[in-house]
């Protein structure tokens, strides 16, 4: 991941979503973003492997949506906004996102939120 | 002439956006409790004020924008604006009425001062913008007050900086001050305060750089408005860089600046926040 956009040490943990993420996880993000239509949700539901085909996913953002893994996703060049509606579609909030980012369960992101109060 | 009353600044959380509409009795719950009680004050200030106009800014989080076209800095001029299905469940809300001269006169204003926005004669507005409306009026009762839509880009870096977004408040709050129709104008700041959603940082909050930034808000915003991107991303958060949306409110308020009310609390959802009300009186 290129920090050219944000001057400075990267920061442990965090991607930046830059040109380079952003040309890098076009298709992947144009997927995610169609679902803010339900009648796309539902194509995808019914066809998971003819829907990436439409958009052109690659082969590794095709195995990161396949996994449901959302920090793959975030190194194929996903952006968390889209990648929401993509967790959208199974119900999956934030901390849902977040307990599976982190490698902890639900609850113990939750108190790890709260920790910080 | 039209007069900028204040600033507010407020989250715009997703799941504020299911909560609302049940407000009443889940100030039964310790969860929403304080979060919501911290409003009261703000609705009363709001409903003696009886502001005209909101200017809302905000950020888009892939309703209205995708990658293929990402303006820095957006703004409507519609003579209404709609929410949408935003893909995880978003209830659609009553449309907001919008004010196409006004916000053609702040185009032309700040382009004077070489702020070069994206008009936008539709627009889709999305919980950012949202959320803090249905916060402010209490059961969407923003029928009467008309609103403009100021969106800047915080998906894609590089993202505005905080000293550019400040002057961008500046050179809005001069255009609204240089509108000849005698209007109550209020500036809202959305978004924030520290939070991160995405990464193996996700659910980093920083309790002492966000009081820290609502403090200095009120008398030394300067001193925010100087503090880098990266530094902001570093200390508030991926998502916390939304701060950059309360510096462009408080550029507006060119006035003395009276800090009316403020409520922190951490956490809803993975996100720390930060309801500030500032009067502005010249």
């Amino acid at each position: 991941m290129s920090y050219a956009a944000l001057a400075g040490e990267p920061i442990p943990g965090t991607y930046i979503f830059d040109g380079e993420a952003a040309m890098k996880g076009y298709a992947l993000n144009k997927m995610c973003y169609s679902f803010n239509q339900a009648a796309n949700r539902e194509e995808f539901l019914q066809d998971e492997d003819a829907y990436c085909a439409k958009f052109g996913l690659t082969t590794e953002q095709r195995q990161a949506i396949k996994d449901r893994n959302v920090l793959a996703c975030l190194r194929a060049g996903g952006n968390i906004y889209y990648l929401a509606k993509f967790t959208g579609i199974f119900h999956w909030n934030v901390q849902d996102v977040g307990a599976q980012q982190t490698g902890l369960t639900v609850d113990q992101f939750k108190a790890f939120i709260k920790s910080q109060a | 002439m039209a007069k900028i009353i204040g600033g507010l600044t407020t989250s715009h959380i997703p799941a504020i956006g299911g909560a609302v509409p049940q407000e009443d009795s889940l100030r039964g719950d310790p969860y929403w409790k304080s979060f919501f009680q911290g409003y009261d004050k703000a609705r009363q200030w709001l409903h003696a004020q009886n502001p005209d106009v909101a200017v809302v800014i905000y950020n888009d989080h892939g309703l209205n924008f995708f990658l293929d076209k990402m303006p820095a800095f957006a703004i409507g001029a519609a003579p209404e604006y709609r929410n949408a299905d935003e893909g995880w469940g978003i209830p659609t809300i009553p449309p907001f009425q919008g004010d196409p001269e006004l916000s053609w006169h702040i185009i032309n204003s700040v382009s004077a001062e070489d702020f070069d926005l994206t008009t936008c004669q539709e627009m889709l507005v999305d919980h950012g913008f949202t959320v803090p409306m249905s916060l402010f009026w209490k059961g969407n009762t923003y029928g009467n007050v008309k609103t403009i839509p100021v969106c800047i880009n915080t998906v894609q870096h590089p993202l505005p900086s905080p000293q550019r977004c400040y002057r961008l408040g500046q050179a809005i709050g001069r255009a609204i001050a240089s509108y000849p129709k005698d209007l109550k104008v209020v500036i809202l700041g959305t978004g924030g305060m520290s939070h991160q959603l995405d990464g193996e940082r996700a659910g980093f909050i920083n309790k002492s750089f966000d009081q820290m930034c609502m403090e200095k808000i009120v008398d030394q915003p300067e001193e925010l408005a100087n503090i880098s991107m990266h530094d902001l991303v570093k200390q508030a958060g991926a998502q916390g860089a939304e701060f950059i949306l309360w510096l462009t409110m408080r550029g507006a308020l060119q006035g003395k600046v009276k800090k009316i009310h403020s409520n922190y609390h951490v956490a809803i959802s993975n996100t720390a926040t930060g309801l500030l009300v500032l009067e502005n009186t010249t």
